[in-house]
């Protein structure tokens, strides 16, 4: 040990003292770091459109959702590519849409550039945006073929109702995936939160409304109306089976390679994943209690600099041809008008499908999610990730 | 005037520290314990003030104080196998090693040339319920027929410690390798037997390294969140998974602050009292 009749250097008291008032003072400046509003005006964050001279477009959107090229085929985006002379820089970032958001709330809320010209996220995320102020209004006379081709079901939502803002990417479902080769088939949301055979083999989406939607059917309460008491005990039933073990993990578009690599058995997945994986263990069913349904949203963001050219995008894929084609290739539901004709010359044996083209009776027995003000998604989501973990 | 003059170099010689330390440490810092104190209402939509909110310290502790427990519990276990690993290593590479010392040691850094989440991945491959560890452990009826080693505890400790192992190795083999073999053989000359020679000779002269190696595996692991967010599940997440929520995913940056601050108060206080034990003011 150091003797201790020899003073330790430089610490006197007089330092102390004044050490003792800077940290003080410094403390005062604390208030200096409260973080503003973050809502903006769309018209005061414009950039100047550069899309004749550079022509080139960034977009963000979600894994596994565009047909890509192959030796024979020639995709959308390429044809897209060729037709305008507009070089794509296409990203698969969007995993989930409140992981998006946090990856871009920085900027956008401080009226900055995000780099990127559109996004493609779900409903209540592009309403929630654009309730923020963070979306530039889409030029109309640019993209004709929405306004003629937008299925009539699509049309005039509630937090969009003339489509101002928002051109719908694909539209999908949410129920139950299993691997045939390694379990029976799973019917409902409670098989899979407690059939012993799934137990430690199930995953969940970390999106709250796909995950919690279901659980509310499953207790027989409507999504999109429910009260505290229904979504307490759709709540309650999710925690017994992550407290039991039977849910392995919460997760966003990765869940598709554990459910093919076998370390999942069974899980809550979207309806085109499981048809774009190509393997033909993986079934997706609709559980007995009905599904979810959504749509992804193209939307441009503040200060994006290649607005005309996100417009010549969004007008390509409202073509029924290209809508057909990308269709065919992601097994979402088409919201283009006239593509199930096309459909006809590409790929027959899909005219008929329901998870592509569905029928009234089939949408009649899907459900949307409630739309939730800003203090409900705080509350709602707040409560799900305290359960989830993520 | 030379005095003067050296005092000013020993300034300016701290000087670009400093610098950095203040742009990128203590301003953060004031930004973190600013946020801690933010009024837990706020929102994106309405903003965050600081309204001294000191109750958010009481809800982050009473709401996730057993992932608090948890994580410190990984961290201690893990840094444990990474000290007996490590330790066992380093001293193979110092003093058994001969002319495969510099191979051993690159062999031990090799791994920082890919990324970490890259290789947390892998253990991913490895340990899955399909993979050939699984097939083999069960085979030898050590797991069950259903049981699993992905998203369980012994995963993430695994992962920490496999991860981690490399910054116990470096300071324990730099403490190893000052030591004078010659005294050894002094203590081996006084019929010391091999038991004593460890515990009396080379065990005392590792200490530094020991101190260091914990330090550095035990602080980081602690903190982690990659290792439970990708072998473990919502059962086994520690409080890095916890804040990285908060802050993205809820927005509870108030909330998440506290914890976070928690966290390095815990830590630094935990830090002390063992170097304190430890007597290091003199070994470091």
């Amino acid at each position: 040990m150091a003797d201790p009749s020899v003073p330790r250097g430089g610490v006197s008291r007089r330092n102390m003292l004044l050490g003792g008032a800077v940290g003080a003072a410094s403390l005062a400046t604390l208030p200096l770091f409260s973080t503003p509003s973050r809502e903006q005006d769309p018209l005061n964050c414009v950039a100047t459109d550069v899309s004749d001279s550079d022509r080139r477009l960034i977009i963000s959107n979600w894994p596994e959702y565009i047909d890509e090229d192959t030796k024979k085929y020639k995709s959308t985006m390429t044809r897209f590519q060729d037709e305008y002379d507009v070089k794509v820089r296409y990203v698969p970032d969007v995993n989930d849409n409140i992981e998006f958001f946090s990856k871009v709330v920085n900027q956008l809320g401080a009226c900055e550039p995000t780099g990127r010209d559109m996004f493609v996220l779900t409903d209540w995320m592009a309403a929630r945006m654009i309730q923020m102020g963070w979306i530039q209004k889409l030029d109309k006379a640019n993209v004709p073929n929405l306004d003629k081709n937008l299925i009539s079901s699509l049309q005039g939502v509630g937090w969009d109702p003339k489509r101002e803002y928002s051109a719908p990417w694909q539209t999908g479902f949410s129920g139950i995936a299993y691997n045939k080769s390694l379990v029976g088939e799973v019917r409902t949301m409670d098989e899979l939160l407690t059939r012993p055979d799934l137990k430690g083999r199930v995953t969940m989406l970390t999106e709250m409304r796909d995950t919690m939607g279901l659980l509310l059917l499953s207790e027989g309460a409507d999504p999109a109306n429910f009260n505290d008491d229904e979504w307490n005990r759709a709540l309650d039933k999710l925690s017994r089976a992550r407290a039991d073990g039977q849910i392995r993990a919460f997760t966003g578009n990765e869940y598709i390679n554990d459910l093919a690599n076998g370390n999942i058995a069974a899980c809550v997945a979207w309806s085109g994943d499981v048809a774009a994986a190509g393997d033909e263990n993986l079934v997706f069913l609709p559980p007995d209690e009905g599904m979810m349904v959504w749509s992804d949203n193209m939307i441009v963001p503040n200060l994006a600099q290649h607005q005309r050219n996100a417009e010549r995008w969004i007008d390509w894929y409202y073509e029924p041809k290209m809508a057909a084609l990308l269709a065919a290739y992601v097994w979402y539901v088409c919201p283009v008008e006239g593509a199930r004709e096309e459909m006809e010359k590409i790929d027959p044996s899909l005219v008929d499908n329901p998870l592509i083209f569905p029928t009234e009776e089939f949408l009649a027995s899907t459900h949307g999610f409630m739309a939730l003000e800003e203090y409900q998604i705080r509350e709602y989501e707040g409560a799900f990730s305290d359960v989830t973990g993520v | 005037m030379i005095a003067t003059a050296r005092k000013r170099t020993g300034y300016l010689l701290i000087l670009p520290a400093a610098v950095w330390l203040a742009i990128f440490f203590v301003v953060p810092f004031y930004s973190l314990l600013a946020t801690s104190l933010f009024d837990p209402e706020g929102s994106v939509l309405t903003g965050y003030d600081v309204t001294w909110h000191f109750a958010n310290y009481w809800d982050a502790l009473s709401e996730y104080g057993t992932v608090m427990l948890r994580s410190l519990w990984y961290a201690a276990i893990a840094t444990f196998f990474c000290l007996i690993l490590g330790y066992l290593l380093s001293y193979a590479i110092a003093f058994k090693a001969g002319r495969w010392k510099t191979v051993m040691l690159v062999l031990v850094i090799a791994p920082f040339f890919t990324s970490f989440l890259i290789r947390t991945l892998a253990w991913k491959m490895i340990l899955a319920d399909d993979g050939f560890v699984v097939n083999a452990l069960q085979a030898v009826h050590f797991l069950g027929d259903d049981g699993r080693l992905l998203a369980t505890p012994v995963a993430v400790v695994a992962g920490l410690t496999y991860n981690f192992l490399p910054f116990m190795i470096l300071p324990l083999y730099t403490s190893l390798e000052k030591m004078d073999p010659k005294l050894n053989e002094a203590a081996a000359d006084l019929y010391a037997n091999p038991f004593t020679r460890f515990w009396k000779v080379t065990w005392p002269l590792s200490l530094p390294g020991v101190v260091g190696g914990t330090l550095l595996t035990f602080i980081p692991a602690a903190g982690d969140y990659i290792n439970a967010e990708l072998l473990g599940s919502p059962n086994e997440r520690m409080v890095g998974n916890v804040i990285q929520s908060l802050f993205t995913t809820q927005g509870n940056y108030a909330l998440a602050g506290a914890l976070s601050v928690s966290l390095m108060v815990i830590i630094v206080t935990m830090v002390l009292v063992y170097v304190r034990r430890a007597g290091t003011e003199e070994l470091l």
